[in-house]
């Protein structure tokens, strides 16, 4: 059961894992020292910020009066650099273990839908949005309900997770057939 | 840049860096799951809650830090739950694994990046109407299992780990 590194070169996903965990810990205890409130891990929420920050630049107005974006105050937080810090974090690893790889289309897709960039463009732009307003509505994404939320055993986190998988299951196999792996 | 924003880019990199490790930023990863198929997010995404619930119980327990329960509101949860998972398959990122996904080269990944945005500008506009409807169906407020349950977490905790660790040892008997 435990191999420490995966045929890709990468590390189990129990260790890779079980680390997250203790960085989960080790950041609900550095937020709440330094910055004065237990902070969890997420990412859906800077997507909001991120919309405000670029609608801003137009239409400065109607952002400023927007009850949502009002609540969720526009501006560059914590989680915003932590989803920065994904990019980063990412980047380094994958460029240090040449795991990092230019690709316009991931395989799943193109042997089901064919090479088009535009239809695979379209797919993940139309699927970004009903996922966000989800993620929204729901108050929270797979890092700040699968995450935070199961560590802390939240009730909404539970629900939502099962849901999340249960919908995406049904969907992907519609989408994408059974057979195509 | 002030502490917060240090603080938060410092997790974010390790963060990354392990997602990336667990190769589990990929389509292929978060859509063969979906296709119950390849097991791997689940395996990473449940060892590390395995980890956290413990340090964190320990740390409530100590008052060192406090909880920070997402509203139980079954409407918004059920149906932001179900809209979400639709997204997710077609996609194959989340939020976080998006970006990740961007950082290993993985350019196509902008455009769920760019739809997402656009989701989160939507869901302002509509927030009003959601305010007033689904948000308000039947609201539980922000709850933990330990005020449902009249039990301990040290006792649901073990209970958690035997199910997962039994659910390990199934994926690895079936090579998902």
């Amino acid at each position: 059961m435990m191999k420490w590194k995966t045929k890709d070169n990468g590390w189990s996903p129990y260790l890779a894992g079980a680390l997250v965990g203790l960085l989960a810990i080790a950041s609900v205890y550095a937020t709440t020292q330094w910055m004065g409130k237990s902070n969890y891990l997420g990412a859906s929420t800077t997507f909001v910020r991120a919309a405000g920050l670029l609608e801003r630049t137009v239409l400065p107005d109607h952002v400023a009066a927007n009850e949502y974006f009002t609540k969720e105050k526009v501006r560059v937080d914590w989680q915003f650099m932590l989803v920065l810090g994904v990019f980063l974090g990412a980047l380094i690893s994958s460029a240090t273990d040449k795991s990092f790889k230019l690709e316009s289309i991931p395989p799943i897709w193109k042997k089901r839908f064919g090479p088009s960039i535009g239809k695979r463009a379209m797919g993940a732009f139309f699927g970004g949005i009903v996922a966000m307003v989800g993620a929204r509505m729901a108050d929270g994404c797979p890092s700040g309900h699968g995450l935070s939320g199961m560590m802390q055993l939240s009730v909404s986190s539970f629900v939502a997770l099962t849901m999340f998988f249960s919908v995406g299951v049904l969907v992907a196999i519609l989408v994408y057939g059974r057979r195509s792996l | 840049m002030n502490i917060d924003q240090m603080l938060g880019l410092i997790t974010g990199i390790l963060f990354g860096f392990l997602l990336q490790k667990g190769r589990v930023l990929r389509f292929e990863k978060q859509v063969g799951a979906m296709l119950l198929k390849d097991m791997t997010i689940f395996k990473f995404m449940l060892s590390a809650i395995l980890v956290g619930m413990v340090g964190i119980a320990l740390l409530k327990d100590a008052g060192i830090i406090t909880l920070s329960h997402k509203p139980m509101n079954l409407g918004a949860v059920l149906l932001g739950g179900s809209l979400f998972g639709a997204g997710w398959a077609v996609m194959g990122f989340c939020p976080g694994t998006s970006i990740g996904a961007l950082g290993e080269g993985r350019w196509h990944a902008m455009f769920a990046v760019a739809g997402m945005v656009a989701g989160a500008a939507l869901y302002a506009e509509l927030f009003p109407l959601f305010k007033t409807t689904v948000l308000t169906w039947k609201d539980f407020g922000k709850i933990g299992l330990l005020d449902v349950l009249s039990v301990s977490q040290w006792v649901i905790i073990p209970l958690f780990w035997t199910g997962t660790i039994s659910l390990f040892f199934w994926f690895e008997k079936k090579g998902l």
